[in-house]
């Protein structure tokens, strides 16, 4: 399908949740959603007879300074159309619904982005540290992590000839 | 009668176990032979690559794209480096692109010889695994000869490639796929893949249904062994893949059940052969001689802007999603890996099965601890 027809087609079934819908490089589309109605959004991609959205590609967080997003990959292996879903959320308390019931395969790809950049998801069903260990302070990919420098009592800054 | 022990037991396999393949660690809940579950641990190799890539300059960050899958070096080259020249709109010589893709599917022929050796030396057989070895020696001299690394490659630039071809190079090359297409992959087979002890260890184990592969987010050749004919080179091609001429090998339950373990090993041994037709087009079709690299200023900056592309790698689709916020680094840059999704459904596929097939589970799925951890 020609990506234009896709944006009508999309702002047409789902109008009124879409906050921003353009072209992206690579022959992508970006449509930008109300948070609140992800969930709505993604169960009617996959289940729609026209748009079969069947599998999500990738996930990711991403710390804008001001506010938070996830970014969601879709794919149709039917059809071959590729979308960006995505959504913005509080600096304060950024939090958004798992689609993790829709997608299983998204279960380890939202730990991921809870562990590096403390988004949590409501309604999953595991959500812990998956690639830092448990007991790790902070969230290393927010724009202002600041770099412990001891760790369990290991020394994490490493000293220069100069300085010892 | 006597009583029998039923209780569960918690094993520990791994961080440092001759078969998983790098520093990964299973949390097994047994009850006697069978297994209840498999929790695999990741995060041993965790290097922080994508924090890393927000710190440095562009054309900086591609060695470390080499440690992200070191057995696929030029794959992952080739995948950050057409990210960055789709989001800059930077056109590259012709030569260049016909030098990436052989070196990429070079790659993706050694790459695949240590994942059949490896899944076979796992199951014990020691010999398949040593000849492997012997002809990825020639593809690593051969690597050689064109960029001077041997596993770490660095070959592909933003803008083209590191180092024209050397003298002789296409005779060389020529001569290494003709030996692995005529007699290596069959001797290979004869040795290996029909031995019957072997195709046993292999039928019926680690079922993944099309449906459940592609609800998991699998890629690459654990999606195809499920009978699902995707490919990133042939549905989304980037570089010259569409000027090439090549199948999608996908499983069909050659001796068991679609989407087994022995569908994702024959899947790769299939692969390697396309690998060398494409080579040999891609030989044919080279210039002579030509410019291999686009000039970028100093100081690279693309665009403001967002883009996601997918390159195949040998373990599957490697996504690169890139934000660029017109500086001279990237505002954020998350890299996609097959193995972090191969390894997320193992959980699932290893419920009930005994405990020495987990080892030929985790062996068909081909998992590089490094890409799964980043």
């Amino acid at each position: 399908m020609k990506r234009e027809d896709l944006i009508k087609l999309l702002l047409s079934k789902m109008g009124r949740s879409i906050v921003r819908i353009e072209e992206m490089p690579n022959n992508d589309i970006i449509m930008e959603i109300y948070t609140d109605d992800l969930v709505p959004i993604m169960v009617s991609m996959k289940k729609d007879e026209d748009l079969r959205f069947t599998t999500l590609m990738n996930q990711l967080g991403v710390d804008y300074g001001e506010s938070f997003a996830v970014i969601y990959n879709l794919y149709s292996f039917d059809l071959d159309n590729k979308l960006t879903v995505k959504v913005y959320m509080d600096k304060d308390n950024p939090e958004v619904d798992s689609v993790e019931h829709i997608f299983r395969g998204v279960n380890w790809f939202e730990r991921e982005t809870y562990d590096l950049l403390g988004i949590r998801f409501k309604g999953h069903g595991n959500l812990e540290r998956l690639l830092l260990p448990p007991d790790w302070e902070g969230h290393p990919l927010r724009k202002d992590y600041v770099y412990p420098e001891v760790y369990n009592g290991l020394e994490l800054k490493r000293k220069t000839l100069l300085e010892e | 009668m006597a009583h029998f022990l039923t209780e569960e037991m918690i094993l520990n396999m791994g961080p440092h176990h001759p078969s998983t393949h790098g520093v990964l660690r299973f949390i097994l809940q047994t009850d006697g032979e069978m297994m209840r579950r498999a929790v695999p641990d990741i995060g041993f190799l965790h290097r922080g690559i994508e924090k890393i890539a927000e710190l440095v300059p562009y054309q900086s960050f591609m060695p470390f794209t080499d440690r992200i899958d070191y057995l696929a070096s030029a794959c992952c080259n080739l995948g950050y480096a057409v990210t960055v020249e789709r989001l800059a709109g930077i056109e590259i010589p012709e030569k260049a692109d016909y030098l990436r893709i052989i070196a990429a599917e070079l790659t993706r022929i050694g790459s695949h010889l240590i994942g059949l050796g490896a899944l076979l030396l796992d199951l014990g057989a020691v010999t398949p695994f040593v000849h492997a070895l012997r002809e990825r020696e020639t593809f690593n001299d051969l690597m050689e000869a064109l960029c001077g690394a041997r596993l770490t490659h660095n070959y592909v630039r933003i803008g083209g490639v590191s180092h024209d071809e050397p003298p002789s190079f296409r005779e060389k090359t020529r001569k290494f796929i003709d030996h692995i297409e005529n007699e290596f992959i069959d001797e290979f087979n004869e040795l290996a893949s029909f031995n019957t002890i072997f195709i046993n260890r292999m039928v019926n184990v680690g079922v993944i249904s099309p449906e459940q592969a592609i609800e998991h987010c699998l890629v690459g050749p654990n999606l195809r062994g499920s009978g699902v004919k995707y490919d990133v080179r042939k549905n989304d091609p980037y570089s010259i893949y569409d000027r090439l001429d090549f199948d999608v090998p996908v499983g069909h339950g050659k001796f068991g059940t679609l989407g087994d373990c022995y569908d994702r090993y024959w899947v790769r041994v299939e692969e390697v052969r396309e690998s060398c037709r494409i080579i040999r087009q891609a030989l044919d079709q080279m210039p002579e001689s030509g410019a291999i690299r686009t000039k970028l200023t100093r100081a690279f900056k693309p665009p403001k802007g967002e883009i996601y592309v997918r390159t195949e790698c040998p373990r599957g689709e490697m996504g690169f999603y890139l934000i660029s916020d017109g500086g001279a680094s990237p505002y954020r840059l998350k890299i996609r890996t097959g193995s972090f999704t191969s390894m997320a459904i193992i959980s699932e596929v290893s419920q009930g099965v005994m405990v020495a097939d987990l080892v030929a589970i985790i062996g068909s799925f081909d998992i590089v601890a490094p890409e799964v951890d980043r």
